[in-house]
C-alpha cells in the first residue's frame, strides 16, 4: 500500500498508515493517502466502509490506533479538534439551535482574536458568498434545508481552514436541490481555494464534484484516482462493481508469443489481444470488465479485428426514455447493455428471445488486478 | 367521538384530585377567614353579614405580616435559595458526568444510585442523619478516634445540618431533569463547537449550558418550591433558632391549635410561589417552555 504515500512536496495532508478498530471491528486498515493543496478530494464508499471514521480522525474527534495525520508538515494526530486547522460540515449541519445565523457563523471567530468590527465584516462577507445576506437574524429552525446547509458551510469557511471536511453534507437535500448544491459547492471550492475532503456514498456525486476520488471498502482503500480513472479503469472487482460496471467476465489466457495473447471465454468466444505484457497478465485465469454502455447490440457479428462479438439471446429490456437497458444471455453469462437513445425511434429494434451479438471494442476491456 | 371516550379516562384521577386536594384546600381557605376558639376549634359566627362588614375575617391575613414572623420568612427564603443553589452547583456536575463521561451501558447503574434513596421514607433518612451528625455520631467519633479533634464538632441542630438535610433530600430532583436535558443534546453540536475552536470549557459555557437551561429551570423550580414549605428537616435537624415558615404553619395546626391562622400563612405562602411562577412564565416562559 506504500504506493499511496506521496513523494511530492505539495501534499497538504498526509494520511500515513491510519488504522482504527471499534471493539473487535477493524474499521480502518492501514490507510495511506496524500491530498494536494486546493484539491477537491472525495472519499467514496458504501455505508460502514470507514470513510466517515477517517474524516473524524482528520477532524480530531477520534484517535487512530496507529498511523499519523500530517497537515502542512505538522503532525496533528493527537491534537484536540479545537487546535486543528481543519473545519467540518456535519451531515445534519449541527447548527446551534439557540443561536441565530449570525451567531452561528461568528461562533468560531471568537477564538481568533478579532475585534467586533472585524468579526462582523467577516461574517457578512461569508454570508454574501453563500447567498444568505438578510437572513442573519433567523434561527436555524426558521431555515430551509438548503439554507441550513449554507450556514453550516459559512460557519466553517469563515475560519479560513486549511482543509474543509464535508461529511455527506448533501444527503438531507431533495434530489433537485442536491444537484444545484453540487454545482455551487464546486464553484465555492474553486473561489475560496480551500482543500475539500468530501465524504459520500453517491458515485455520480463523487464523479461530478471531485478532482480525485479514493474508493474505500471495508476499511481499505481500493483505488485512488481521478473520476475518469475510477470509472473507466477500475482496478479491482469491488471498484468496478461499485461504479456500475456490471459485466464481469472470467477468462483463460493463452500466451501465443511475447506480445500476443489469446483470451478465451469458455464455450463463448476467443479473441486476441496485444500488449498483454504491459497489463501484467501472467495468470492463466483472470477477470475483466466491460461497462454496459460500452457494449452494442448487433444482428450480425462485426468483422473488424478491433471488436469482439459474442453471440447472445435477448433476455429483457427496460426503456428509460433517455436510455434503454438490455439484459442478454450468452451461454450462462449475463451481459448488461446500456444504450443511449441518440436518435428518435418509435419501435423496438430487438425482441426478447432474438439471437443477437453483443459487440464491444477491445480497448473498452478493463483487466482487473488479481484479488 | 373518540376524544370524548378519552376524556372519560381523566375521571378517576380528577376525582382523586377534587376530593383529596381541591376539597381540603377549599376547606382550609374557608378556615383562614375564621377565628380561633378559646379551646382551639373556631369562634362561632353569629351574624354572617356583620362578620363580613366588620372585616374581622381579614385579621389572620394581617397577622401573617406581623414583624414577629418576618425573620422566619426571610430565613425560609434564604434556606430555600441556598438549598437550590447548592443543589444546582452539586447536581449539574453529577448530571454532566453521568450524561457525558459514563459509558452508555453503565448509565443506568449511576441513575439507580441517585434514585435508590427515594425508596426509603424521607423521615427515616432524615433520622439517619442525626446518627451521623450528633456529638456521639459517626463523624465525630471517627474524627476523635483518629485524633484530629478533641471535642466533638457542632454538626447538628444548626443551619449547617438543615442545609445538609435539605440538599441531601432534594438533590435527585435537581440531577434528574438536568441529566435528561443533557442526554437530549445532539452530540454533533458538541463536536461542532470543538471543531470551531471552543475547548471543553468554552463548549460547556456557549453550547451545553444554554441548551440545558430548560432542565436547570425545571430542577430549580422543583427544588425551590418544596424546600420553601419544608418543615421535617428543620424540625429534626434544626436547632431552636432555625424555625422555617413550614414549621410555623405546622405549629399553628398542632401546637397553637390556631387552624385559621395556620391556613392563612399557608395561603400567603402558596400565593407567593404562584406569583414567582407567574413572573417566571411572563419573562422566560416564552423562550423556554418547561412548565
Amino acid at each position: 500500500m506504500e504506493k499511496f504515500a506521496s513523494s511530492s512536496g505539495q501534499a497538504l495532508i498526509e494520511i500515513q498508515g491510519i488504522s482504527k478498530s471499534f471493539g473487535t471491528v477493524k474499521v480502518l486498515n492501514n490507510i495511506w493517502l496524500s491530498i494536494k493543496k486546493g484539491e477537491f478530494f472525495s472519499l467514496l464508499g458504501p455505508s460502514g466502509c470507514g470513510k466517515t471514521t477517517l474524516l473524524r480522525i482528520i477532524a480530531g474527534f477520534e484517535n487512530p490506533d496507529s498511523g499519523r495525520i500530517i497537515i502542512d508538515g505538522v503532525d496533528y494526530t493527537y491534537v484536540p479538534p479545537y487546535k486543528r486547522p481543519v473545519n467540518m460540515v456535519f451531515q445534519n449541519y449541527a447548527l446551534f439551535p439557540h443561536m441565530n445565523v449570525f451567531e452561528n457563523v461568528a461562533f468560531g471567530l471568537r477564538y481568533q482574536n478579532l475585534d467586533r468590527d472585524e468579526i462582523k465584516k467577516r461574517v457578512f462577507e461569508i454570508l454574501d458568498l453563500v447567498q444568505l445576506t438578510g437572513l442573519e437574524n433567523r434561527k436555524p429552525s426558521e431555515l430551509s434545508g438548503g439554507q441550513k446547509q449554507r450556514v453550516a458551510l459559512a460557519r466553517a469557511l469563515v475560519l479560513k481552514p486549511k482543509v474543509l471536511l464535508l461529511d455527506e453534507p448533501l444527503n438531507a437535500l431533495d434530489p433537485k436541490l442536491r444537484k444545484e448544491m453540487q454545482i455551487e459547492l464546486k464553484k465555492l471550492q474553486h473561489n475560496v481555494g480551500i482543500t475539500f475532503i468530501f465524504v459520500t456514498h453517491d458515485q455520480e456525486e463523487a464523479l461530478s464534484i471531485s478532482d480525485r476520488i479514493a474508493v474505500i471498502n471495508a476499511g481499505k482503500i481500493e483505488q485512488v484516482g481521478t473520476g475518469y480513472e475510477i470509472f473507466e479503469r477500475p482496478r479491482t472487482e469491488f471498484v468496478a462493481n461499485f461504479m456500475g460496471a456490471r459485466n464481469l467476465f472470467t477468462g483463460i489466457l493463452h500466451k501465443l508469443n511475447k506480445h500476443v495473447f489469446e483470451v478465451e471465454l469458455p464455450n463463448l468466444v476467443r479473441f486476441r489481444i496485444s500488449g498483454g505484457e504491459s497489463l501484467k497478465l501472467n495468470e492463466s485465469e483472470f477477470k475483466f470488465i466491460v461497462r454496459p454502455e460500452k457494449i452494442l447490440i448487433r444482428k450480425t457479428p462485426v468483422k473488424n479485428n478491433s471488436f469482439v462479438s459474442v453471440p447472445a439471446i435477448v433476455e429483457s429490456k427496460l426503456y428509460y426514455g433517455a436510455s434503454t437497458s438490455w439484459v442478454l444471455k450468452a451461454n450462462g453469462f449475463m451481459i448488461f447493455v446500456e444504450e443511449q437513445n441518440k436518435n428518435v425511434k418509435f419501435k423496438n429494434e430487438f425482441y426478447p428471445g432474438e439471437e443477437v451479438y453483443a459487440v464491444w471494442e477491445k480497448r473498452n476491456i478493463v483487466f482487473l488486478e488479481p484479488a | 367521538m373518540k376524544t370524548r371516550v378519552y376524556h372519560l379516562f381523566i375521571i378517576p384521577s380528577a376525582m382523586v384530585l377534587v376530593f383529596f386536594f381541591l376539597f381540603p384546600l377549599l376547606i382550609m381557605f374557608y378556615y383562614s377567614f375564621l377565628q380561633r376558639g378559646v379551646y382551639g376549634g373556631f369562634e362561632p359566627i353569629e351574624n354572617v353579614k356583620e362578620y363580613i362588614l366588620s372585616l374581622v375575617w381579614l385579621k389572620n391575613y394581617i397577622r401573617v405580616f406581623d414583624s414577629l414572623y418576618i425573620p422566619i420568612y426571610i430565613r425560609s427564603l434564604y434556606i430555600a435559595l441556598m438549598t437550590t443553589i447548592i443543589c444546582l452547583l452539586v447536581g449539574y456536575p453529577v448530571a454532566y458526568y453521568i450524561a457525558m463521561k459514563v459509558k452508555p451501558e453503565h448509565k443506568i447503574f449511576y441513575l439507580f444510585l441517585i434514585i435508590v434513596p427515594l425508596w426509603t421514607s424521607f423521615l427515616i433518612r432524615t433520622y439517619a442523619w442525626i446518627l451521623i451528625l450528633r456529638d456521639e455520631g459517626l463523624i465525630n467519633l471517627f474524627l476523635i478516634k483518629i485524633g484530629l479533634i478533641e471535642k466533638p464538632l457542632p454538626l447538628l441542630y444548626n443551619e449547617f445540618s438543615v442545609l445538609l438535610g435539605l440538599v441531601y433530600g432534594e438533590l435527585p430532583f435537581m440531577i434528574l431533569p438536568i441529566y435528561s436535558s443533557l442526554e437530549r443534546i445532539d452530540i454533533s453540536l458538541i463536536e461542532a463547537s470543538k471543531d470551531l475552536g471552543a475547548d471543553e470549557f468554552g463548549t460547556l459555557k456557549r453550547v451545553i449550558l444554554p441548551l440545558t437551561l430548560p432542565g436547570v429551570i425545571v430542577g430549580v423550580v422543583i427544588v425551590f418550591i418544596p424546600t420553601l414549605g419544608s418543615f421535617i428537616v428543620s424540625d429534626l435537624l434544626g436547632g431552636a433558632k432555625s424555625m422555617l415558615v413550614g414549621n410555623l404553619i405546622q405549629n399553628q395546626f398542632i401546637v397553637a391549635r390556631d387552624k385559621p391562622f395556620g391556613s392563612a400563612i399557608a395561603f400567603v405562602l402558596s400565593s407567593f410561589v404562584l406569583a414567582l411562577l407567574y413572573v417566571y412564565r411572563k419573562f422566560l416562559g416564552g423562550k423556554i417552555d418547561v412548565l
